[in-house]
């Protein structure tokens, strides 16, 4: 009896182990928003696309292109059109044919569609032709360098058609992807399940993925020592050593191509008009003050490493010239008195996080040996970021998530009309330069033209970079095969669950 | 009585007119920009005026008032900025997870309040009461977020006992709905323990005075019959109105809870509603909670007139 009584609890301890091996379950920092590519604009919704939803091209882990849907490219002589060779048989989680026609009307849709917030990844699209089942031709106003890291992204994720002429899309997006939707409880679980005809299946191992939003990184934390996850993305800098020190845990940081860094208004309103915003030598002090070291070992746990330039240094556009300097409070000082103040007041408005606010006091401190009198102003984040436009500030602590295109990572912030330029830095030579260097497709012509405007910009410092945004993934030591890319998604190809 | 029903809810509709106008009102003075949260990382400037005009935020306030609450009467209170999904299919999928967690901490909170007050009222001066009330002051002081934490790593990363956090609905798994529902519950639970205990145990002392008590024991009844029957069901009076004023309590302390454990309540709904600027969604959630208040105090109000027959008459 004893003996028949422990054979079942095997037998049903094996069953429910073999169960959950296929199953992985992923800690999120937070809820995605809608689960449509082309009107969606969190982070973390763009992990869930990541399974979800195949897109044209994708990138390795060197920020170089790679086929996914398409199976090759090239462009004309004259820059102006990109034609894509599209992967043959390839359908849609509804059974629909993935061809030429689909692409075109997503991509289409994603530049016309009222609220699509992927227009302005587009702008230089004019139209797109279908030369033929498996052949679309995309036709360009001007030639423009960053399309194909727009379309390696949401941009380039290729819906159904027919599912997205329905209202309710976001709510239960089809596209082709290795996983695909069965349902989202909000605030609570995202729930995908193995396409079994995907024209990859072969290669990913799970049978669900369950995406939980947990915000508090402790909890999360919690969740995964206690084996309700498997993985989870973002830990906090705070909670790295608990994670180090996990034997039954794998810690997998991997700096990212988005950035922190202070902006200084310059240029916008009557904010801009005191020492910092008007004369580069005190930016220049401010800027040899901070020791991006320490903000490194003491703020971000070794996770944070100094960035001097806004290109990671995964990318082939950062140049070891602009990297971070050390610190140097005399010289500091003396450009200071060059400029003729030897005490500058300035408020720091940064978004209240506990991990921003401990930079923001360490800033604090350093630039104070310097002459440098900050007060700190923590500000809920959405207030700050109408603030920062209105030009109601006199430096922010803010970053940037990345983009895989160095364009993307700069001309929205530096050129004159830039949407996202908040300091209204203005200098005609760096738009000029910007402007060039993402019209050409020659990556030695385009290095170049970034780096004459980093020289520029390394000057005036509109923006002071702080550190490179790592995204620290958690494993449960079970996972293997998973690989951490500098954009922080999570690729699934090949990763399993062992014993 | 029916007719004390009846005027009761004819004086909650200006109380929910005002609500609602105040809620509107004060949602406008959060500082921040919905259309920039929404627009995403980019700020796309064409994106940021069309979505100034879907929502219709360049309206006055006054239009954009009576155009929400005239489709509020209807039923319809919107559609979530952030996630598309109805506001009302929000409330009704979230509001029954919230009510589960108040009605099991109010469980707790009633099978540790009202024994410990009865305990420490009959037993007053001793140590028992002493240390009943030391128990009750720490329910009371411990911050939620901090007990919440505590459990989590001693219960579920220390022990392994219990889901450290999450929801799973009853209808999939029950077991496993109580388990993930038990640390939440007790957190939430404890805190209001403690002022049920309080109250109980003044009310017991202000009955254990009384003069029919003393005439119960002169005839001499049993002393557990005196405390269990005649005293409590006295004492019961205000504690039965006390707590269900206690489920406003809970809800807002829901709030707390639920962001910690991670439970997709009402709770966690609002909160990250406001933080997202997730205008329709705050407005629906504020407009539902204050009519479930007012529905509350009804019923206190009821209950009250029920439990206590000289008040029946007056009615």
């Amino acid at each position: 009896m004893k003996k028949r009584l422990l054979l079942a609890l095997a037998a049903g301890l094996l069953a429910s182990t073999a169960a959950s091996a296929q199953n992985l379950r992923i800690g999120l920092n937070e809820d995605p928003d809608v689960l449509d590519p082309h009107r969606a604009r969190t982070f973390v919704g763009r992990i869930v696309f990541t399974s979800l939803c195949n897109k044209l091209v994708d990138i390795t882990p060197d920020l170089k292109f790679t086929p996914e849907l398409a199976t090759e490219w090239s462009w004309s002589d004259d820059g102006k059109a990109l034609t894509f060779k599209l992967r043959p048989g390839v359908t849609f989680h509804d059974g629909e044919k993935m061809d030429a026609a689909a692409v075109k009307a997503n991509i289409d849709r994603a530049r016309t569609l009222p609220d699509s917030l992927r227009k302005s990844e587009l702008t230089s699209v004019e139209s797109v032709d279908v030369v033929d089942d498996l052949t679309v031709k995309v036709n360009l106003s001007r030639p423009d360098a960053t399309l194909l890291s727009q379309l390696s992204d949401r941009a380039g994720m290729i819906l159904s058609p027919k599912a997205f002429a329905s209202a309710d899309f976001g709510q239960k997006p089809i596209c082709s992807g290795p996983y695909k939707f069965v349902e989202r409880v909000q605030n609570d679980r995202i729930v995908l399940e193995r396409f079994k005809e995907h024209w990859d299946a072969k290669n990913y191992n799970f049978e669900r993925i369950v995406f939980q939003p947990i915000p508090d990184t402790t909890v999360r934390l919690a969740n995964l020592k206690s084996g309700n996850l498997d993985m989870l993305e973002r830990l906090a800098p705070s909670d790295v050593p608990a994670a180090k020190s996990d034997a039954n845990l794998v810690f997998a940081p991997v700096t990212g191509i988005g950035y922190q860094g202070i902006t200084i208004n310059t240029n916008n309103g009557d904010r801009a008009k005191m020492p910092l915003g008007q004369d580069k030598r005190v930016r220049q002090a401010l800027e040899l003050s901070i020791d991006r070291n320490v903000i490194n070992e003491v703020v971000g746990a070794g996770i944070y490493p100094p960035a001097g330039q806004p290109f990671p240094e995964a990318s082939p556009y950062n140049n070891p010239k602009f990297a971070a300097g050390k610190r140097d409070v005399e010289k500091a000082k003396k450009l200071l008195k060059e400029a003729g103040v030897e005490k500058v007041k300035f408020e720091l408005t940064f978004g209240t996080s506990t991990t921003t606010q401990q930079i923001a006091e360490i800033i604090q401190a350093m630039a104070a040996e310097a002459g440098f009198e900050i007060s700190l102003r923590p500000t809920e984040f959405a207030a700050m970021q109408k603030e920062a436009q209105a030009g109601n500030f006199d430096a922010n602590i803010i970053g940037w998530s990345g983009r895989v295109d160095p364009d993307g990572n700069i001309h929205a912030f530096a050129t004159c009309k830039g949407a996202l330029n908040d300091g209204r830095y203005c200098n005609a030579d760096v738009d000029k330069l910007l402007n060039e260097a993402r019209s050409i497709n020659d990556e030695g012509k385009r290095k170049q033209l970034y780096d004459s405007a980093q020289a520029i910009l390394k000057e005036d410092l509109p923006i002071i970079y702080t550190y490179y945004q790592p995204w620290p993934f958690v494993l449960s030591k079970k996972m293997q095969g998973f690989k951490p890319y500098p954009d922080g998604m999570i690729r699934l190809k090949g990763v399993k669950l062992g014993s | 009585m029916l007719r004390y029903i009846g005027r009761r809810i004819l004086i909650a509709i200006p109380t929910l007119i005002i609500v609602s106008v105040l809620v509107f009102a004060l949602q406008k003075l959060l500082p921040g920009d919905p259309v920039l949260t929404m627009a995403g990382e980019e700020r796309d400037p064409q994106v940021l005026a069309y979505l100034r005009e879907k929502y219709r935020l360049d309206d006055p306030i006054p239009v954009q008032y009576f155009a929400w609450i005239g489709s509020a009467l209807t039923g319809n209170l919107g559609i979530s900025l952030r996630t598309d999904i109805p506001v009302l299919t929000l409330i009704l999928s979230k509001l029954p997870v919230t009510i589960e967690l108040a009605i099991m901490a109010m469980i707790v909170a009633l099978a540790i309040g009202i024994p410990a007050g009865i305990v420490s009222a009959v037993r007053k001066g001793t140590a028992v009461d002493y240390a009943a009330n030391v128990v009750a002051l720490s329910g009371l002081s411990i911050p939620n977020f901090w007990l919440g934490i505590m459990l989590i790593m001693l219960v579920s990363v220390r022990w392994g006992l219990l889901p450290a956090s999450g929801y799973v609905p009853p209808t999939e798994d029950l077991w496993l709905n109580i388990k993930t529902m038990l640390m939440p519950a007790f957190v939430l639970g404890t805190g209001l323990a403690a002022s049920l205990m309080r109250h109980t145990r003044s009310a017991m002392l202000g009955v254990m005075r009384s003069d029919y008590i003393r005439t119960a024991r002169a005839k001499g009844l049993l002393s557990r019959k005196i405390i269990l029957k005649h005293a409590l069901r006295n004492a019961l009076i205000p504690i039965v109105t006390l707590s269900t004023l206690l489920f406003g309590e809970l809800l807002a302390g829901a709030v707390l809870t639920e962001q910690i454990f991670t439970i997709p309540g009402f709770g966690k709904l609002i909160v990250d509603a406001v933080f997202n600027r997730d205008y329709a969604v705050v407005q629906g959630v504020v407009l539902c909670t204050a009519v479930g208040f007012i529905f509350m105090n009804l019923l206190a109000d009821v209950l009250y007139v029920l439990v206590n027959p000289r008040l029946r008459h007056a009615a």
